[in-house]
């Protein structure tokens, strides 16, 4: 019988380790509910939720909403396109507007940092951040580490290197405070450009070279290049990067150790990742995408359990 | 000076002496309803009740329910094996999150494992738990049960009915024994493989403070 020590999802870095475990062992129940011929629990019958995506998103919008239908909660969705924010509609009127309709939890994506955090003090709703700009998308970091451990046994003692645009990646801050609470050793490798200047205060490595790192590693994430958040050119071209910083099956054939290769996704097949890697035996980039079902489900439902009733 | 301290002995004393006991008040004492050997020869009844209607369970499916059931199908499968020699589909049922006390209790409850690895369709399935009492955990085992295909029936068998306190129209078709019990009373069941001993115990509020 445990609660999360955190009224709001907005990082991981709130988190504590037993809140993560207590999220996995929660998960670990959904995926077998998911996994039934019924895929669907009562639990948040009289639970409102609205999607906010004010920035675009096919998974984890797609595995927000499975998740709460799967937990019979009420579901809205927004989207920044086609909505009144274009009419020029602050971020606290559109919510306030959303919430007036009766809604007990907001998962929200925003293109600005701390978005997420801003609204937990001034709504009175939940809020699940689903990526705020380049900060934090603790659920991805969640289901990613939730991935290791079934894939590998256990998280800890286990090094990971997450490869790619570090310095606009959410998804990779997120991994690393995921991964060092739960006791794994992180590197980042990247272009210089692309390694934010001050992130060994971390704790965490760093390498430029890409086979040096996969050596070292037992797991490999790739991120994406993300170029909407590249206002500048921060490497020459991309076939240079995808030359010097992309996996392919050559470069992990030659390795002595089978690692396990993983993927956010989007994926950009043939920059960051060839395909026959993305679709090989190593990848469990498909496995990722069924956890994040059942690691959302869980969140929710802990979250929910704090909800007041009227 | 003298007067503050000698007044905040005095509340003190009196709070040790009226708050005190009230805390001491609630203690409960343990006394057994059934013992080992009354274990071991109702779970012979019970195997023997459930064979009866049973035949040769070939459609027949016997499911725990989390946490506390589960033992006592172990214990059931062990008996029913031995008796007719093949083996017999056994699962467990959490049933969490069909529970309808989510938000009203403080803190949530962390689920525990399903595990039914057969098609529960058609089959006769009955259910398996140590204590029934308000009928609300029964209740919720019928929704979850549900959610894996529609039976042909269900029975429900409980070693301990705790009789008159049915908060729902829930009554089982096996039971191993019928006790009368006031709300404020507890009944545990301990198991060999998890207590050291196998034994049922009621617990009875103690009206004096004296403990």
């Amino acid at each position: 019988m445990e609660q999360l020590s955190v009224g709001h999802l907005t990082g991981i870095r709130d988190l504590t380790r037993e809140d993560i475990l207590t999220i996995f062992q929660t998960a670990d129940a959904f995926k077998q509910v998911i996994n039934r011929p019924i895929k669907k629990v009562p639990s948040l019958r009289d639970i409102t939720i609205a999607n906010l995506f004010f920035e675009n998103s096919t998974r984890t919008k797609l595995s927000f909403e499975l998740a709460e239908k799967r937990l019979s909660a009420d579901v809205v969705n927004f989207s920044a396109s086609g909505s009144s924010v274009k009419k020029g509609e602050t971020l606290i009127d559109t919510v306030n507007n959303i919430l007036s309709m009766k809604v007990d939890m907001v998962v929200m994506r925003h293109p600005n940092p701390g978005a997420a955090q801003f609204l937990t003090k001034k709504i009175k709703a939940k809020v699940i951040n689903a990526g705020d700009g380049t900060h934090e998308h603790p659920t991805q970091a969640l289901l990613d580490a939730y991935s290791i451990r079934e894939k590998l046994g256990e998280v800890a003692g286990k090094k990971v290197v997450i490869v790619g645009d570090i310095i606009h990646s959410r998804v990779a801050l997120s991994n690393i405070y995921a991964l060092q609470k739960l006791g794994a050793e992180v590197m980042v490798c990247g272009p210089t450009t692309l390694i934010p200047k001050y992130i060994g205060d971390l704790g965490v490595k760093v390498s430029h070279n890409l086979r040096e790192a996969l050596e070292w590693c037992d797991v490999a994430n790739m991120l994406r290049i993300q170029l909407e958040r590249q206002d500048i050119q921060f490497f020459p071209t991309l076939r240079e990067y995808s030359q010097l910083f992309g996996l392919n099956k050559t470069l992990l054939d030659s390795l002595d150790k089978e690692i396990v290769v993983m993927h956010p996704g989007p994926i950009n097949r043939g920059v960051e990742i060839t395909s026959d890697v993305a679709d090989s035996q190593q990848a469990i980039i498909l496995n990722q995408v069924e956890n994040g079902v059942a690691i959302r489900m869980a969140v929710i439902y802990l979250l929910a359990a704090q909800i007041e009733r009227n | 000076m003298g007067f503050a301290f000698f007044s905040i002995c005095y509340f003190f004393t009196y709070f040790l002496f009226t708050k005190l006991q009230m805390i001491i008040f609630v203690v409960m004492e343990p006394q057994v309803i059934l013992n080992e050997r009354q274990i071991a020869l109702t779970l012979q009844r019970l195997c023997h009740q459930l064979i009866e209607n049973h035949d040769d369970f070939d459609k027949t499916v016997l499911i725990g329910l989390q946490p506390r059931g589960v033992h006592l199908l172990n214990r059931l499968k062990l008996l029913l094996e031995a008796k007719l020699d093949k083996n017999i589909l056994c699962g467990n049922l959490d049933i969490t999150f069909y529970r309808d006390d989510f938000r009203r209790r403080e803190k949530p409850l962390i689920p525990s494992v399903t595990n039914i690895d057969f098609i529960v369709e058609g089959k006769n399935v009955v259910l398996i738990d140590d204590v029934l009492y308000t009928g609300r955990t029964i209740r919720s085992g019928l929704d979850a049960i549900l959610t894996f295909g529609r039976p042909g029936k269900v029975e429900l068998l409980t070693l301990i009915d705790r009789r008159f306190k049915r908060h729902l129209p829930i009554q089982a078709d096996y039971i191993g024994k019928t006790v009368d019990t006031l709300v404020s009373e507890r009944v545990t069941v301990d198991w060999k493989e998890l207590e050291g001993k196998d034994e049922v115990n009621l617990y009875t509020m103690q009206q004096n403070g004296t403990a």
